[in-house]
């Protein structure tokens, strides 16, 4: 019975039929979403807090309306993100309890710190590039609530990664102080976000079931190279370079050659011993602590509102 | 006090006068009000509707996937019921 069932999903699959929430799914291809799902809404989430560290320090007025925009955004994908996981069985309090607990991860970007406002120009070209790359592919993931999610977030995403781009061409166009912190800003963020794709296809033992249930579309490499080539042009516009001294073009595979990642690096901050963990950790859990007067007064209110209704009624 | 999650709620958002609600996702909030003024912080950011309806998710009743074959069944075999069943002369205008 179990395996008639699992045939008519991998043929609804390879149809490109989306799976729905209230379909029968083998229980790997729930679990595997939910880790993948809530993993990016915490992302998302916790992404906010690098960024939010300059929205008091822009340096003006437009830069800082656009700021708090962006970051806004990004706990609106949290949302979006989340409410798919929700429709898989899990709740929200429940992730937020994986989030705060460390069981569950988040993407290791964002335990960097963001030292200078370039960090921010930086952080929207290639974190949020990066994320682009990733998330374009998701808007066709073979779970509905997911694709639906994801083509509502692409939408949004596109400005986040421009007005990063503007930051970074108007330092380049700046004094030299001002070209010197931009190329500061991208020799810090680049090799964090070229392992923002995820291990090495090799190393990722999970990639191979994830794309015959059509959850992933491209492998991590696939993704990395395409993001590579991109930058590798678009660094010549901001006049400035990318920090790695094997990048160069190979007429052969017509992709950029590039220089070894340190994954030792990766995988130290994917085990908590990045710069800022510890502290995105705290503010995260703090946040929720200190806001539970609020969802308890809350309730509180609507309750007695309720009870109003219900006697005014009667 | 208890732990409890605020309920969940469905969004639907009429993008422009004239056209449907449509489904555009959900939320939690703790009265329809709160989920009113979530939903358009979420789902409004960039002008995307002239109305939003809330509806607590627990009120909805769907029908069963499992089902689909013989829910769907009776419109099945009714291909009478489109109009290109109907063979017409090529002859015959307006119709």
């Amino acid at each position: 019975m179990e395996k008639d069932f699992e045939k008519i999903f991998q043929d609804k699959i390879d149809q490109e039929i989306k799976i729905e929430p209230k379909d029968w799914m083998p229980e790997k291809y729930r679990q595997t979403l939910i880790r993948q799902i809530s993993q990016h809404a915490h992302s998302e989430i916790v992404g906010m807090l690098p960024e939010g560290n300059w929205i008091t320090r822009a340096p003006n007025l437009r830069r800082k309306a656009i700021l708090l925009a962006k970051v806004q955004d990004e706990a609106g994908h949290g949302l979006y993100l989340y409410s798919a996981a929700e429709t898989l069985g899990i709740s929200r309090d429940e992730m937020y309890d994986q989030l705060h607990s460390g069981k569950a991860k988040y993407s290791s970007i964002f335990n960097y710190p963001t030292l200078s406002w370039a960090d921010i120009g930086a952080i929207g070209w290639l974190v949020d590039g990066a994320a682009i790359m990733n998330q374009v592919p998701l808007c066709r993931t073979s779970f509905g609530p997911y694709a639906r999610a994801m083509v509502r977030i692409c939408k949004e995403e596109s400005f986040h990664q421009r007005q990063g781009f503007e930051i970074l061409l108007t330092l380049g166009k700046g004094t030299e102080a001002q070209k010197r912190m931009a190329q500061d800003a991208i020799d810090r963020w680049w090799w964090p976000s070229i392992m923002m794709f995820g291990p090495t296809d090799d190393e990722s033992p999970n990639t191979l079931q994830s794309m015959k249930w059509k959850i992933k579309r491209f492998t991590n490499d696939e993704l990395r190279q395409k993001f590579i080539d991109v930058c590798a042009e678009q660094i010549k516009v901001l006049g400035l370079v990318i920090p790695d001294k094997d990048l160069k073009w190979n007429g052969s595979t017509g992709h950029y050659d590039f220089g070894k990642i340190n994954w030792d690096e990766f995988w130290q901050v994917v085990q908590g011993n990045g710069p800022c963990n510890k502290q995105r950790l705290e503010t995260r859990k703090k946040a929720w602590e200190e806001g539970a007067w609020v969802r308890e007064a809350a309730t509180a209110y609507a309750e007695k509102r309720k009870q109003k209704q219900a006697v005014t009624a009667a | 006090m208890s732990n409890t999650e605020w309920p969940l709620w469905e969004v639907f958002i009429r993008s422009k006068q004239g056209l449907d609600h449509k489904h555009v996702g959900s939320l939690h909030a703790a009265d329809a009000q709160m989920a009113i003024e979530n939903a358009r912080d979420v789902y409004t950011r960039r002008m995307e509707g002239v109305s939003i309806w809330v509806v607590e998710s627990q009120y909805v009743h769907a029908s069963n996937p499992a089902e689909a074959g013989a829910l769907y069944d009776p419109a099945n075999d009714k291909a009478y019921r489109h109009p290109t069943f109907y063979n017409l002369p090529d002859k015959v205008k307006h119709m």
